[in-house]
């Protein structure tokens, strides 16, 4: 159950809005802060927050791609298959980063710390190959860069800036 | 002659950072806004931008004046300004550098545009992997709103208008402007068949505007300088303006440059983006992002405006230039772009959903060794059909699909014949990077 604080901060931010509905995805990704992933329970108090039905707010969730219906990592790792990317190796960049965590794509390292999830153009072309880490970008990668940034986001205690 | 370097839209770039709301009042920012809500009707705003010959600059080009002047002066109250800052054309990333180099610019865009149709509230509408610029945007919004440029009673008029940031949940039909209507509303974002008349049925039914953050961000320009000098800003008679040319494949420096509108496509690979990558040659380019076909060589020297473009059977789109070399194979792209498009179709109307996968599976094969002859009047026939869907989507996802039969054909045959990709596993030669 989400906390009480929580709650009162989402009644609130609904209250102020125009129309309810309009907040429904910034509800979504709340609730997804606070249980890691949008789960059953977060669909079902997403619609009673607004009103909406759980079936309306589960086919919002499973139509984009940042909401996430199952379990993931502390870091979730969209890696783009943009034809620029694509360009750059992204395949084997790809393989190389799954082989690397021991992970297909879309699962979850067993320490819970690293989900894969391939990712359209994230608008990063200029240096492709690149991938977005819990809203930051890390470009012109090489199986070198990969290794690095895998280290440094095993050494970051606390979510990134942008993390939802 | 204007200089090739004329800067407008980048004239207060930092090296690194975005600039500061007072960087930006120096370079002569919010005098527009200022003048515009002292002196000018909204309706002059209008002409003036109609005057000015400015065209939308998210991918369809229609013409910004027009589409301002639709909405009524009589329509319904409240009326909403969506600055489209969704960007998520593959191959296109020019907002994004737009809008960590000047926010204020596209804010005082979107400010203008609100006066001109009489809006009450503006709405950035941003995808998720631009977080960083949604906070940056929020950020800059309340250093507006404290300078009274947003808010009651703007400068002490009547007019009052405000802005918030919209976050998307992602996914690339919400740029379509129907879709992210839909998408603001809280409903599942899909385009909506015929468009309903968004000057009058937008938002909540209510009279709407959707422009592209670099279309907007022209606007002060064009009422602090006039419309001639925004027109005499390109190279072209038909075009109007600078433009923000997104560069990136193989070339030597990828990067988003500003030029004067008609540039040609060779000048902006050659100048601005330092020529091709070492050990590249220049195969063809995709001028303005996926969902536009490919340019072979023939097409180097062409002026990159609407007009042009057009006139050579092409399509600018965003302007965003993906560039190939001869190591690329261009089936093998054709599929990435094509699973692309199969993965974001929203599933609504059955050319798209059904039509893409199997243009899809056509390609598969192909590249695969799996090709037959009777394949390629199979992917000329499928392209065709994708004009019956609802949205603008199949079309373009048809367009390089059609460069491809139209320009390479040959390519196509040879992995037929060889029953193989002549280019190897990937498609594409990884020996050259970047790095």
């Amino acid at each position: 159950m989400m906390p009480e604080g929580l709650r009162k901060e989402l009644e609130a931010r609904i209250k102020e809005a125009d129309h309810a509905r309009e907040c429904v995805v910034d509800v979504m990704y709340a609730l997804q802060k606070h249980y890691g992933y949008l789960s059953d329970e977060a669909v079902l108090e997403v619609a009673s927050l607004l009103g909406m039905t759980a079936l309306e707010v589960d086919e919002l969730a499973t139509f984009y791609d940042f909401i996430y219906r199952e379990p993931v990592g502390k870091y979730v790792i969209h890696a783009c298959d943009g034809v620029v990317c694509w360009m750059f190796g992204e395949e084997s960049l790809l393989d190389y980063l799954c082989n690397k965590l021991n992970v297909t794509v879309g699962e979850t390292t067993p320490d819970g710390l690293f989900t894969v999830l391939p990712t359209v153009c994230i608008g990063y072309c200029d240096h492709a190959p690149a991938v977005l880490v819990n809203g930051r970008f890390y470009g012109s990668l090489t199986p070198e860069k990969i290794d690095a940034m895998i280290e440094e986001l095993k050494r970051v205690p606390s979510p990134l800036v942008a993390d939802r | 002659m204007i200089p090739v370097d004329v800067k407008v839209l980048f004239k207060n770039a930092q090296p690194g950072r975005p600039a500061t709301f007072d960087e930006y009042c120096r370079g002569g920012g919010y005098q527009a806004l200022s003048e515009a809500i002292r002196k000018l009707a909204p309706k002059d705003v209008t002409r003036k931008v109609k005057d000015s010959g400015l065209r939308g600059r998210g991918g369809a080009g229609f013409p910004a004046g027009l589409k301002w002047a639709g909405i009524p002066e009589k329509a319904g109250f409240p009326r909403y300004v969506i600055a489209n800052t969704d960007e998520m054309e593959p191959g296109t990333f020019k907002d994004r550098v737009l809008v960590n180099t000047d926010p204020h610019m596209v804010i005082e865009g979107t400010i203008l545009a609100g006066y001109a149709v009489s809006a009450q509230r503006g709405i950035f509408f941003i995808r998720p992997s631009y977080e960083t610029d949604a906070e940056l945007l929020e950020r800059e919004l309340q250093v507006a709103r404290a300078a009274g440029y947003l808010g009651k009673n703007i400068l002490g008029s009547d007019f009052s208008f405000d802005i918030v940031v919209h976050r998307s949940g992602g996914r690339y039909i919400c740029g379509e402007a129907t879709a992210q209507v839909n998408a603001i509303m809280g409903n599942r974002p899909h385009p909506i068949k015929g468009g309903p008349h968004m000057a009058e049925q937008g938002l909540w039914k209510r009279p709407t505007l959707v422009n592209n953050v670099e279309t907007l961000a022209c606007a002060p320009h064009i009422l602090q300088h006039g419309p001639e000098w925004f027109k005499s800003l390109a190279k072209t008679e038909t075009g109007a303006g600078t433009k923000l040319y997104g560069v990136s494949g193989k070339v030597h420096q990828p990067g988003c440059y500003e030029l004067p509108m008609g540039t040609r496509l060779g000048e902006i690979i050659e100048e601005a983006a330092g020529g091709m990558m070492r050990g590249s040659e220049f195969k063809a380019a995709l001028p303005g992002g996926a969902s536009t076909a490919f340019m072979p060589k023939q097409y180097y020297d062409i002026e990159m405006d609407f007009e042009a473009l057009k006139k050579a059977g092409h399509r600018l789109g965003t302007g965003s230039i993906v560039v190939f070399d001869r190591q690329s194979c261009l089936v093998a792209a054709t599929l990435n772009l094509t699973e692309f498009f199969v993965r974001e179709s929203c599933g609504l109307c059955t050319p798209c959903r059904e039509g893409l996968p199997f243009i899809r599976d056509l390609l598969w094969r192909i590249e695969n060794g799996e090709g037959k002859e009777g394949f390629i009047p199979m992917l000329r026939e499928m392209s065709a059909h994708m004009r019956h869907a609802y949205c603008a989507f199949a079309p373009g996802a048809a367009e390089p699909v059609e460069g491809l039969l139209l320009y390479f054909e040959e390519e196509i045959r040879e992995h037929i014949s060889q029953r193989k990709c002549p280019f190897g596993e990937h498609g594409t030669d990884h020996a050259e990077t970047h790095h």
